[in-house]
């Protein structure tokens, strides 16, 4: 049965496209069939984060106008070949993107793969509406700071109202990412702490992902996180959250000094 | 961590310069409609539609941009029973 997942935020540049490549690549090496969906029409990221950007042939966009097949769009990773790429267009215009067409899509999607994961736009607009449009589970990717978690309380509204799943009744299933989270600033009150930032949200939590130039090395690299290095703090933090995402229970870790945190968050707040 | 990982570590701003510029160099030439490689994607597959029903299921297209070189590979199952027709027609 195909997951769709969406990662969403709200705010800009607080790392969902990171998270996107990094917990795609993390299930997809656990054997799992995945298909990463790059929403981000005009601006697309994906696919240089993924090291693809040079194999685009067709887009998202061509495949809801006809133009392209999905099975011609999408792109097979290089490095691990249950891993599919399918690219934003970076020279049409937003509004190409339909309603109908995406839900043409997903289905489609649905059909072939285990995970769909949507990596949304920034903002509250159409793109990030058509992004999480069809899914049935989403991860809130969001900063210890006060405009990210601002954000992802908007974003959690329309995930229980403008979502299909909403608007057919069902409760949507969301879990919040805390990136680029540094333990020292937070324990010396500069930063806000995990515990803050589940309190105001109140969704469970599904991993904390350090902030680590790993992560930029990566990027640099074009090779998802989990891959580039797959024994550093971020790559661990994410292969652990794609391991919740599919069911299991992984003890989770405060980013550097790994106290255990599993015991506080138990009974309350543990995803 | 070895000295040479040290080293090694350093060196991913290269490779992500190398990659910037040559997505780029592309990027700015389809701003100014010069896509070759698209123009020439769309005209081999329009050239084969004259002489063959092309199935867009039987279309393989594959490219890889490089600095110096780009390759596109346009595979097409051509059915054996189009092929006579062609050949009439030829
Ligand atoms: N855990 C992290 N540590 C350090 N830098 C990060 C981390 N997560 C994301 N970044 C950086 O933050 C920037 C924005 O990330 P990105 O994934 O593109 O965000 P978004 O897709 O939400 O706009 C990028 O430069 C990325 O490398
Ligand atoms: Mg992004």
């Amino acid at each position: 049965m195909a997951k769709v997942l969406v990662v969403t935020s709200g705010k800009g540049g607080v790392g969902k496209t990171t998270s996107t490549a990094a917990l795609g690549a993390a299930l997809a090496q656990t054997g799992q069939n995945v298909a990463v969906v790059d929403f981000d029409v005009g601006l697309r990221n994906l696919d240089l984060v993924m090291g693809a950007e040079r194999r685009v042939v067709y887009d998202l966009i061509n495949v809801t106008q006809g133009d392209a097949k999905l099975s011609q769009a999408l792109i097979r990773d290089k490095r691990i070949d249950t891993l599919h790429l399918l690219p934003a267009s970076q020279t049409r215009d937003k509004d190409a993107l339909t309603e109908e067409g995406v839900a043409k899509v997903m289905e489609e999607l649905r059909a072939k793969f285990d995970w769909v994961i949507c990596d949304s736009p920034a903002g509250i607009e159409r793109g990030a509406w058509l992004a999480m449009r069809h899914a049935d589970v989403a991860v809130v990717v969001t900063n210890p700071e006060v405009s990210s978690v601002r954000d992802s309380d908007r974003i959690i509204g329309l995930l229980d109202s403008k979502t299909l799943k909403a608007e057919r009744g069902e409760r949507m299933d969301k879990h919040l990412l805390l990136t680029r989270y540094e333990t020292g600033r937070a324990e010396r009150g500069e930063m806000l702490k995990v515990d803050d930032v589940l309190e105001i949200l109140s969704i469970p939590l599904l991993g904390i992902i350090p902030e680590s130039e790993e992560v930029l090395r990566a990027s640099n690299l074009g090779t998802p996180v989990t891959l580039s290095n797959p024994n550093s703090a971020p790559a661990k933090a994410y292969a652990d959250a794609a391991k919740r995402l599919m069911g299991e229970s992984v003890t989770m870790m405060v980013p550097q000094n790994k106290r255990s945190f599993f015991g506080m968050l138990f009974g309350r707040k543990a995803a | 961590m070895s000295i040479l990982q040290f080293f090694s570590r350093k060196g991913s701003a290269p490779v992500a310069r190398d990659r910037l510029q040559i997505l780029l160099a592309h990027e700015r030439a389809v701003g100014g409609q010069n896509d070759l490689v698209g123009v020439l994607r769309e005209e081999i597959l329009a050239v084969i539609a004259k002489h063959v029903p092309v199935e867009p299921d039987n279309v393989r297209v594959k490219m890889e941009r490089g600095e110096a070189i780009s390759t596109l590979e346009v595979e097409v199952d051509i059915p054996s029973q189009a092929k006579v027709r062609v050949a009439l027609s030829a």
